[in-house]
């Protein structure tokens, strides 16, 4: 196939992975920390030897059985958290730097770093200095100077993770213009970032490849309860019986459309579930769980209900007129067509 | 500058003793100064040679330093081979080792009978008592002031901008000449500083292994300590002039230093 594929160990961080990237596509790998996310890049790169395994780029081998590829042979650039502009240059001659160590001539690398500047609407900063720029502008240039190494395979690490929220939507969308159409592996922990830039995504746990798949089919019908939780879903598993699903809090009552005893599962979304102190009055399309409260998690402007299955998210106001505390047991609701059930 | 985190009094009385302690043995030596003698003393045809000869000795000592000690810190700091920690003992060990002892080797190492020494003897060239065995003496003991602050400085600038470089299609050596060597730059302008004023100050090395020659060999550090005899005075006078340069140095490398600290903050 065209493309990234890639299989590595590197026993002292416990890394062991196996995954590719067709050519075009923009693959996402969600994770915790520790789960070697970042490993991944460093190895794509060529900043990390593994221990063994192999790597082929478009038929060139990155490493192998029969040798190692140094990191400026390999056309990867890598976008890192933080932009890493080189300080004792301009910022024309940052993103110009690339064309150059490819051997361009000074006037034509210049140009081209103009050229990139003015991709990332930062065109007006090329005479500054790094030191000038705010975080936003600094990651800007360094998307730029990526970009203008002309690589053909873009490594992207947390690229958002350390800027103000307030310019992160639109780095956020120039992002994805910028990748459209290019074989990219972004790292994040931002379900976000996945939804908006990739393809495809690859969840990891700590013991490797927890799911991967489309990136909406994997985030918004989750098989697992770690990307359940990356993508804030609530995930109930369970066996398809007649007229829903028997999960471990109960039946969930759905037109599953699926043959009794099919291994299921069921997102719902913690927003989309309303809690009472009380058991509330049956209705139909309603389904009702009484389930004990694990804790309460302020979360923002809302307040997270867990409880061992489901948990919900409820306003303030709401918690403190249920006077809800760990242990005491409360009853969880949600429409039947907020649930979206599916086989495993 | 203001002092937010409190000293103790008697850790202030004690560093003021101290300051006592360095400047008190360079003031008295000022008022030895016979200054209507001065510029006589210090413009005497053996004077002027030897500070000639210190300037140019030392000049030449720093940039020998510069061309073997950067690829040397450059070694211990990025590389790692078996033995690492043995070679950079053994690097820095001049800055620990008696300068005569210094001189010793040298001489076994470039003497006329020496290592090295019998094999220039053939070639025609004597390296021992000539100008260039000053540059030796000196270079060997300056070199570890270069390698040892260079390598604290390259060690602090890290490797992430040289990752980022080589990700971006930038050879080892265009790293290398773009971006680790400007990054470090202040650390070598002040670690060569530093060799130049240890080159400047050698004594004992370099009266060893060079020998004592006017114009040839004579250094001012040896000159001010032949002259004592003779015309304490002139020594005196000499000395002043070698502290004047010194203290010009050690401007230099505090400048020098709080540049580099800038840079990385």
């Amino acid at each position: 196939m065209t493309g990234l594929t890639f299989q590595a160990t590197v026993e002292a961080r416990r890394f062991d992975l196996a995954l590719e990237v067709p050519e075009g596509t923009t693959l996402a790998v969600l994770g915790p920390n520790g789960a070697g996310k970042s490993t991944l890049l460093e190895l794509v790169a060529g900043l990390l030897r593994p221990d063994s395994g192999a790597a082929d780029w478009q038929g060139t081998a990155f490493f192998g059985p029969d040798g190692w590829l140094p990191p400026h042979r390999r056309g990867v650039a890598l976008l890192a958290q933080e932009a890493l502009l080189f300080p004792h240059l301009s910022v024309l001659e940052n993103v110009a730097f690339g064309p150059r160590s490819a051997g361009d001539s000074r006037a034509a690398s210049r140009a081209t770093a103009q050229r990139w500047l003015d991709e990332v609407e930062a065109g007006d900063l090329a005479a500054k200095r790094p030191s000038e720029l705010s975080g936003g502008q600094a990651q800007r240039v360094a998307i730029a100077r990526a970009l203008a190494a002309d690589p053909a395979l873009l490594l992207l690490d947390e690229p958002l993770a350390a800027l103000d929220i307030a310019v992160t939507p639109t780095l956020r969308r120039m992002l994805r213009r910028v990748l459209a159409g290019r074989t990219a592996i972004i790292v994040t922990h931002e379900v976000l970032d996945a939804l908006t830039l990739a393809d495809r995504v690859v969840v990891l746990g700590h013991g490797g490849v927890v799911e991967q798949g489309d990136t909406r089919e994997v985030l918004e019908r989750p098989r697992h309860p770690f990307t359940a939780e990356l993508a804030g879903l609530n995930l109930l598993l369970g066996r398809a019986v007649v007229g829903g699903l028997d999960t471990p809090v109960g039946t969930v009552a759905a037109a599953t459309g699926l043959a009794v005893g099919t291994r299921a599962g069921a997102a719902l979304r913690p927003s989309a579930i309303t809690v009472h102190a009380s058991e509330p009055r049956a209705r139909a399309g309603v389904d009702v769980m009484r389930i004990e409260v694990r804790d309460l998690e302020p979360r923002g402007d809302a307040i997270r209900v867990r409880t061992d299955d489901l948990f919900a998210d409820i306003t303030p106001a709401q918690a403190a007129a249920l006077d809800l505390v760990p242990g005491s047991a409360a009853w969880f609701a949600f429409a039947t067509e907020d649930v979206s059930v599916y086989a495993l | 500058m203001t002092n937010t985190s409190a000293v103790p009094r008697w850790i202030v009385a004690i560093a003021a003793i101290g300051a006592v302690f360095v400047l008190l043995p360079l003031v008295a030596m000022t008022t030895r100064v016979d200054w209507s003698q001065f510029v006589a003393l210090i413009s005497s045809p053996a004077s002027r040679d030897a500070l000639a000869l210190s300037l140019r000795t030392s000049l030449a000592a720093t940039a020998l330093c510069i061309v073997l000690g950067v690829p040397m810190s450059l070694v211990l700091a990025r590389t790692s081979f078996p033995g690492a920690r043995v070679v950079r003992a053994l690097v820095l060990l001049p800055l620990v080792l008696p300068p005569v002892i210094g001189g010793i080797a040298l001489l076994a190492a470039y003497g006329r009978m020496g290592l090295l020494g019998r094999t220039f003897e053939v070639l025609g060239i004597q390296i021992a008592f000539s100008t260039t065995a000053v540059v030796l003496a000196q270079a060997f003991v300056a070199l570890p002031f270069l390698v040892l602050s260079l390598e604290g400085a390259l060690r602090i600038a890290g490797t992430r901008y040289e990752a980022v470089a080589a990700t971006l299609g930038a050879s080892p050596s265009t790293v290398l000449w773009r971006v680790t060597m400007p990054l470090v730059l202040p650390a070598v302008l002040s670690g060569a500083v530093l060799s130049f004023a240890r080159a400047l100050g050698e004594f004992g090395a370099t009266l060893t292994f060079a020998g004592s020659l006017q114009g040839v060999t004579r250094t001012l550090p040896l000159e001010i300590y032949l002259q004592r005899e003779t015309d304490p005075d002139a020594a005196v006078a000499l000395a002043l002039v070698l502290v004047v340069v010194s203290l010009l140095v050690v401007g230099l490398t505090l400048r020098t230093s709080a540049i580099t600290r800038r840079s990385i903050l």
